[in-house]
């Protein structure tokens, strides 16, 4: 009995101890915590997408707690009901949020450019471009090898045709494709607009001819039919401007107008996603 | 000093924790994927080591030893290195934020690991003074630092390759350790005979 307690008891008060300082030192050094942390925290999908611009959704969170100035409508994924329920917590001013999509800017699928060489190394965007800008005979083009379909969260992308295509019903705009794209081909854009310019080629216009039947030649037209002034081309390349396109009283004059069919008409708008009252 | 400068390259180089004598492989499978992570658990481990051997020795040359009671040695050693641990995670918290930001999610997965225990056991069980104790300790931890940035680049190497299906994941990262662990067989005896 009495060799137990010689175990037992100096186990038993070394415990003790380290409890107590452990108790004190927790109570004397207790860290405030926003209490309206947790609660901001559930209202965010949990994605950790990284569209709001910070570190996962806890330091979006955490960033709303801290600073009164952090926009409640920067969560893409979460849209109009996440924005609605963190001003409410938070009482601040309601703002909507501006839902966005990903678009790839490159139409050149199997039937439209070909390739130049056989690629059999790394399957992997990054890979094939160091090797001669990939495979496809356009080196601004999409190389079809999946980096952005490996990182999206939504499994919203798929390769067709030899070019990555975007479901624009899945995508929740959190832009993580757009990182991920080699030639930066993927951008975001809102997903009120539906004309897109399926293009990245800065080529001149009789090269781009040449290789790619899809690929913007820089000619011009959509320039000057575009009521709104919205479209410029330049380095042999149009960009539309969406903040003039939004109010186009003429909509999709520039897609029907262009030679090479590179400015396209897109997508309806999501059915599925929660609708705004 | 000759003893000192020993002690510290044999158990960076030749006593390896992780590559030679095994312990902590836990962290150095789990944690050792990308490079800032392996170096942050890196250094919450050379400093969990360094406090608790600090902490220990003292219990185990005044506490345990005069009482007989040498056999509570694992027992009280990863009660009071728990609870030290937790305790240096709070004072932290407070005084130091961005130090626990970036130690902060490594220090509760050591509390309890088996390369800590086993340098402060391994200190009293080579009958070490303080002072050897804890450049033991610092060497130690100097090791698992160095096993695990190589680890992690040798990972990185192998994520960028096609690795054959079977092998994937897992399989590969063994056998990756098993081989990086054989090169530093190399170095047995080296220490010893640098000073003779």
């Amino acid at each position: 009995m009495e060799e137990i307690l010689t175990a037992v008891i100096p186990v038993v008060i070394i415990s003790i101890i380290c409890g107590t300082v452990l108790v004190i030192a927790s109570k004397l050094m207790a860290v405030k915590e926003d209490e309206r942390f947790p609660k901001v925290r559930e209202c965010l999908p949990g994605a950790n997408c990284g569209a709001c611009g910070f570190a996962g959704c806890d330091g979006y969170a955490k960033a709303l707690c801290e600073n009164p100035d952090t926009p409640s409508n920067l969560c893409t994924p979460g849209a109009y009901a996440v924005s609605k329920k963190l001003s409410e917590i938070l009482g601040t001013k309601f703002t909507d949020v501006a839902e966005k999509v990903a678009v790839v800017h490159c139409g050149g699928d199997c039937s439209k450019t070909q390739d130049k060489a056989i690629y059999s190394g790394i399957q992997s965007c990054k890979a094939a471009k160091l090797t001669y800008g990939g495979k496809g005979s356009c080196t601004y083009g999409c190389l079809g090898l999946g980096d952005c379909m490996n990182v999206c969260p939504q499994n919203a992308i798929y390769i067709k045709d030899g070019i990555a295509k975007i479901n624009m019903y899945e995508c929740i705009g959190c832009g993580i494709c757009t990182r991920a794209c080699p030639n930066g081909l993927i951008s975001l854009i809102p997903k009120s607009e539906n004309v897109i310019v399926t293009c990245s080629s800065k080529d001149k216009g009789a090269s781009v001819r040449k290789i790619c039947s899809n690929g913007c030649i820089g000619c011009k037209k959509c320039e000057r039919v575009c009521p709104q002034g919205a479209i410029k081309v330049t380095d042999n390349l149009a960009s539309i401007n969406y903040e003039k396109c939004r109010s186009c009283p003429d909509f999709g004059i520039c897609a029907e107008s262009c030679t090479t069919s590179c400015i396209a008409r897109g997508f309806a708008p999501n059915p599925t996603r929660a609708a705004r009252p | 000093m000759t003893k000192l400068v020993i002690i510290l390259l044999s158990a960076v180089f030749v006593n390896n924790y992780v590559l030679s004598r095994f312990l902590g492989i836990c962290p150095f499978l789990g944690v050792s994927k990308k490079l800032d992570s392996a170096t942050g658990m890196s250094i919450a481990v050379i400093f969990v080591m360094l406090m608790s051997t600090a902490v220990t020795y003292p219990i185990q040359k005044y506490l345990l030893e005069p009482n007989d009671l040498g056999y509570l040695q694992t027992i009280v050693f990863i009660l009071v290195i728990a609870a030290l641990v937790q305790l240096v995670e709070i004072v932290l918290k407070k005084y130091a934020p961005s130090l626990h930001k970036s130690l902060g999610v490594y220090l509760p997965l050591i509390t309890t690991n088996c390369a800590v225990l086993g340098v402060t056991i391994l200190n009293i069980d080579e009958g070490y003074t303080f002072i050897e104790a804890m450049v033991n300790a610092l060497g130690s931890g100097l090791g698992f630092f160095l096993a695990m940035v190589m680890f992690s680049g040798v990972r990185s190497a192998i994520e960028g390759n096609d690795v054959p299906e079977n092998f994937r994941g897992l399989p590969i990262t063994l056998i990756a350790a098993a081989i990086t662990s054989l090169s530093f067989l190399g170095f047995g005896g080296v220490v010893e005979n640098l000073f003779s």
